[in-house]
C-alpha cells in the first residue's frame, strides 16, 4: 500500500504541467454551456494536443498513443483538470477510436485513425432511438444491404453535437430475425454529409442545444463502412460503453468544482460572514470533499487494476453512479450558494459581446442552468438504475 | 378538528381551478411566457373580475376571506406553473397594506390592487442580503416630511408588470439592525427609479430595480418608522405559506405525469412502470407530497397566531416542502429519462419551478436556521 507517486510520476506532472501552462490557449472560453462555444474552440486543445502526440494517451502506441501508464494519465487528466481545459470530445478520441483499432480492418485503421487523433474530424454517436433507451438493444434502426451499400432508415436521439458532426458511428438493425435482438445489430460509420441525414436540434430544459434528433432516410453508405462481423455490432458497442464508463467519474473536474464552489462560499455573506464559514454549510462541502475523496480512491484502485492487467469491469458502474451523484450535488450546492441571483435568466439578456453578465456576481448565472442540465448525468451513458442492475448482476451475482 | 374548506372556499377553488384549466395549458403557458411582456395582463383583469385578487383581505377592506383563499388560489395556480404576480402583488404587497397600511392607504391601494388597476411588486432582496429581511443597504432619509431612498433592489419578481413597488429601506441604525427597517409604497414611475427588466429561469419576470435620491412623501411610508421588521416579517411568512401552496399544486402535477410516463414508456418490452426501482421512487414522490400538503395547511392556520408561532410553522413547512420540492423535481426528470431534459414536456418546467421554490423567501438551510433559533432550549 502506497499512495505517494514515484519521482518519475511527479517529474511526469512537471512536465505536462508546464506543457499545458504554455500551450493551452488563452483566449477559448470554459465549456460551461456546450452550445456557446464555437466548433473552433471546442477542438482548439484537441488540435494543439494532436500536434504534440498527446491527443489519445490512451491508443496503443502503434496507432499513436502516448505510452503513459494509467496512472500518468491520471495525472494528465488532473492538471487538465486543474486548469479547466476543453479536452478533446469523446466520441472520436475514446469511443470510436478504440472500436476502430479494436475491431476495424487496415483501410478504416487508416481513412479514420488520423483525422481523430489530429482533430479534424468530428464524430458523433447513433445509439439511442426514442424507443431504445435503457433498453438499447431494442432499437430498430435499418440497415438494409443493396450490392455494395448498405440502406440506412431510421431515427436516432441524444446525438451529443451532432450539429458540428463530419462523421457519425451508428448501430443498426440487419437481421430482423435473429434469435436475440442483440445478436442482429451491426457497427456501421456513417459520413454525416450523406443525402437523406437530417440532424434536428433538441432544446433542453437549461435552454441549451446540445443533443439531436438525426432522421435517416434511404441513406446509402458503402458496406466498406462496416466495422468487424455484420450481425456483430452488440459486441462492439457493448466494447465502447465499457470504455465510455471507465471516464465517467470525472473525479478532477469534480475536484475542481469544489474548489469553485469554495471560492463561491466564501464571496457569499451570510449574517455579514461568509457563507463557508457557516457550519451547515460548511458540512455540506465537507460531507462532499469526503464522498469525492473516497470516490478517488476507488478509482486508483481500479486504475491500478489495470495497470495490473485487468480491463474495466462492472466496477465502472460503481465510478459512474458516484461520479454522476457527486457531479450533480456540487450543482445543488453550487444554486444553493448563490442565492437570489441564481433566479435571473442569463439568456434573457441581449447578446453583447461580453462575457460579463450584467447583474449579479459573474459564478452566479450558470447555477440554475447548469444544475438543470447535468440532471443528465444520472440518465445517460447507460442510467443509474440500468448501473445499479450490472452491479446486481454481474458483481453480486443476483 | 376539521381539514374541510368552507363553501364559499370551494368556490374560489372551482373557479380558480377552472380558469388555469382552459386559460394555461402547457402551449398557451409557453407562447405567454415567451411573449415579449412575458404574461397576460387580460388573464390578470379576469381575475380581478372573478374576485380572485380580493380573496385574501376582508370585507372592510373590499375582500371576503384570508390566508386560507390565498393557498387555495396558489395551490391552483402552481398546478398550471402560472406566471401572472398574485404572491408580489395580493399575498406581499397586499399583505403589508392590510396589515400596516392607514385607512387611506387601504382605501387607495387596495381598491386598485383588487381592481386590478394596480399592480404591485415587492422589493425587500438585496443583492449582499441573502435571506435576511433586516440586511438592508438601500436607505431613506427623512428630508422634512419627506423621504429620500437610495439602493438597488435585487430580483423583484413580477417588476416589469408592476405600477407600483412595495420598498424595505433602512431609515435608522446599522445595516442589519432589527430596528430603523421601515416600508415605503412607491410608484414605479417615480423619478430616479430605474430597472434592468430580465426573464427568470422559471418562465417569469424580475427586474434589478435602482433607486436614485428618488422622492416621495410621509404618506408613502406603511406603518410606523423604523418599526417595520415585523411587519415586514409578517409579510414575507404569508408569502412563504402561499409559495408553499404553489409548491404542492406543482408536485401534485408532477407526480401524475411522472406516473402516467410510467404507464406509457416502455423499456425491455414492459411498461418502466412495472420495474419495482422506480415503483417506490414513485411511492416516496407520493409520500412526500401528502407530508408537504400537511405541512402546508399547518403553516396556513398557523398564520394568524403570534408571531413565534407562526414564524416556527412557516419555518418548518418551507423546510419540508423545500426537500420534498429537490426530491420530486429530480425524481420525475430521473423517472422520465432523456425525455425529461427536453424544454418539450411540461416536466421539465415544472422542475424547474420547484427547483427555485426551494430557495424563494428562504432556502431549506435558511428556514432550518430559523426554526433551531425558534425551537432550541
Amino acid at each position: 500500500m502506497n499512495l505517494e507517486f514515484t519521482e518519475e510520476e511527479k517529474a511526469f506532472r512537471a512536465e505536462v504541467r508546464d506543457f499545458i501552462d504554455n500551450n493551452y490557449p488563452k483566449d477559448i472560453g470554459t465549456r460551461g454551456v456546450q452550445d456557446e462555444m464555437s466548433r473552433e474552440d471546442m477542438l482548439a486543445w484537441h488540435k494543439i494536443l494532436g500536434k504534440k502526440g498527446w491527443s489519445v494517451p490512451a491508443w496503443p502506441t502503434e496507432y499513436g498513443g502516448t505510452g503513459w501508464t494509467p496512472t500518468q494519465r491520471y495525472i494528465w487528466g488532473e492538471e487538465n483538470a486543474r486548469k479547466n481545459t476543453v479536452m478533446p470530445l469523446p466520441f472520436g478520441v475514446s469511443m470510436v477510436g478504440p472500436v476502430i483499432y479494436t475491431f476495424g480492418n487496415e483501410e478504416q485503421k487508416a481513412e479514420h485513425l488520423p483525422g481523430i487523433r489530429s482533430g479534424d474530424v468530428w464524430w458523433c454517436q447513433g445509439y439511442s432511438e426514442p424507443g431504445a433507451g435503457s433498453d438499447l438493444a431494442s432499437l430498430k434502426t435499418t440497415a438494409v444491404r443493396d450490392g455494395d451499400d448498405y440502406i440506412i432508415n431510421g431515427q436516432k436521439t441524444w446525438t451529443t453535437l451532432a450539429q458540428h458532426a463530419d462523421w457519425g458511428f451508428f448501430l443498426c438493425r440487419t437481421d430482423s430475425d435473429a434469435p436475440k435482438p442483440q445478436m442482429g445489430i451491426s457497427f456501421i460509420l456513417v459520413d454525416m454529409n450523406t443525402p437523406g441525414i437530417e440532424v434536428r436540434p433538441i432544446k433542453l430544459i437549461d435552454g441549451g442545444y446540445e443533443v439531436n434528433e438525426v432522421w435517416l432516410t434511404d441513406v446509402r453508405v458503402p458496406a466498406t463502412n462496416l466495422i468487424g462481423e455484420e450481425n456483430k455490432g452488440w459486441t462492439y458497442a457493448k466494447f465502447l460503453l465499457a470504455h465510455e464508463r471507465s471516464g465517467i467519474a470525472g473525479v478532477a473536474r469534480s475536484k475542481r468544482g469544489v474548489e469553485q464552489l469554495k471560492e463561491i462560499a466564501a464571496a457569499e455573506l451570510l449574517d455579514g460572514k461568509p457563507l463557508i464559514e457557516d457550519m451547515g454549510f460548511a458540512q455540506k462541502i465537507s460531507q462532499l470533499e469526503i464522498d469525492l475523496s473516497a470516490l478517488e480512491i476507488t478509482e486508483l484502485r481500479t486504475l491500478a487494476g489495470e495497470q495490473a492487467g485487468k480491463g474495466p469491469g462492472p466496477e465502472s458502474s460503481l465510478l459512474k453512479v458516484k461520479g454522476t451523484e457527486i457531479q450533480q450535488r456540487l450543482t445543488e450546492l453550487t444554486l444553493e450558494a448563490v442565492g437570489h441571483y441564481g433566479t435571473p435568466d442569463f439568456r434573457s439578456f441581449p447578446d453583447d459581446g461580453s462575457n460579463d453578465f450584467p447583474i449579479g456576481p459573474d459564478y452566479a448565472h450558470h447555477a440554475a442552468p447548469t444544475y438543470f442540465n447535468m440532471r443528465k448525468t444520472s440518465i445517460y451513458g447507460g442510467s443509474n438504475e440500468i448501473q445499479r442492475n450490472i452491479i446486481t448482476k454481474m458483481i453480486l451475482g443476483l | 378538528m376539521d381539514f374541510d374548506f368552507t363553501d364559499e372556499q370551494n368556490m374560489v377553488r372551482d373557479g380558480i381551478s377552472r380558469l388555469i384549466r382552459e386559460e394555461y395549458d402547457f402551449d398557451t403557458r409557453r407562447g405567454v411566457i415567451e411573449s415579449e411582456s412575458g404574461w397576460r395582463p387580460e388573464l390578470w383583469a379576469q381575475l380581478a373580475e372573478l374576485g380572485m385578487l380580493a380573496a385574501p383581505f376582508s370585507e372592510e377592506d373590499g375582500g371576503f376571506g384570508g390566508a386560507t383563499e390565498a393557498m387555495i388560489i396558489m395551490e391552483e395556480f402552481g398546478k398550471g406553473l402560472a406566471v401572472e404576480p398574485f404572491i408580489p402583488s395580493v399575498v406581499c404587497a397586499g399583505g403589508a397594506l392590510k396589515h400596516g397600511g392607514n385607512a387611506t392607504q387601504r382605501e387607495e391601494y387596495i381598491g386598485g390592487l383588487i381592481s386590478g388597476e394596480m399592480v404591485f411588486a415587492f422589493a425587500y432582496a438585496e443583492p449582499r442580503g441573502r435571506y435576511d429581511l433586516a440586511n438592508l443597504e438601500t436607505t431613506a432619509k427623512a428630508d422634512g416630511s419627506d423621504y429620500i431612498l437610495n439602493g438597488h433592489k435585487a430580483v423583484v419578481i413580477g417588476a416589469p408588470w408592476a405600477t407600483h413597488l412595495v420598498v424595505t429601506a433602512r431609515t435608522s441604525g446599522g445595516q442589519s439592525d432589527k430596528d430603523g427597517v421601515s416600508l415605503f409604497i412607491v410608484a414605479k414611475d417615480a423619478q430616479g427609479v430605474s430597472t434592468r427588466d430580465y426573464a427568470t429561469v422559471d418562465g417569469r419576470r424580475a427586474s434589478e430595480v435602482y433607486f436614485e435620491n428618488v422622492k416621495v412623501s410621509g404618506d408613502a411610508l406603511i406603518g410606523e418608522a423604523d418599526n417595520g421588521l415585523p411587519l415586514i416579517e409578517k409579510v414575507v411568512d404569508e408569502a412563504t405559506a402561499a409559495v408553499c401552496a404553489e409548491a404542492i399544486g406543482a408536485m401534485k402535477v408532477t407526480n401524475e405525469t411522472t406516473v402516467e410516463y410510467s404507464r406509457q414508456r416502455k423499456q425491455f418490452g414492459t411498461p418502466i412502470g412495472s420495474f419495482q426501482v422506480l415503483q417506490h421512487r414513485m411511492a416516496d414522490m407520493l409520500m412526500e407530497y401528502e407530508q408537504s400538503v400537511s405541512m402546508c395547511y399547518l403553516a396556513t392556520i398557523k398564520l394568524d397566531e403570534d408571531d413565534a408561532t407562526r414564524k416556527k410553522n412557516v419555518s418548518a413547512a418551507k423546510v419540508r416542502i423545500g426537500q420534498a420540492a429537490r426530491f420530486i423535481g429530480q425524481s420525475a426528470i430521473q423517472t422520465h429519462g432523456g425525455m425529461g431534459m427536453t424544454d418539450e414536456l411540461a416536466v421539465g418546467s415544472y422542475f424547474k419551478r420547484l427547483s427555485i421554490i426551494e430557495g424563494e423567501f428562504g432556502s431549506v438551510d435558511h428556514h432550518m436556521r430559523r426554526h433551531i433559533a425558534l425551537t432550541a432550549g
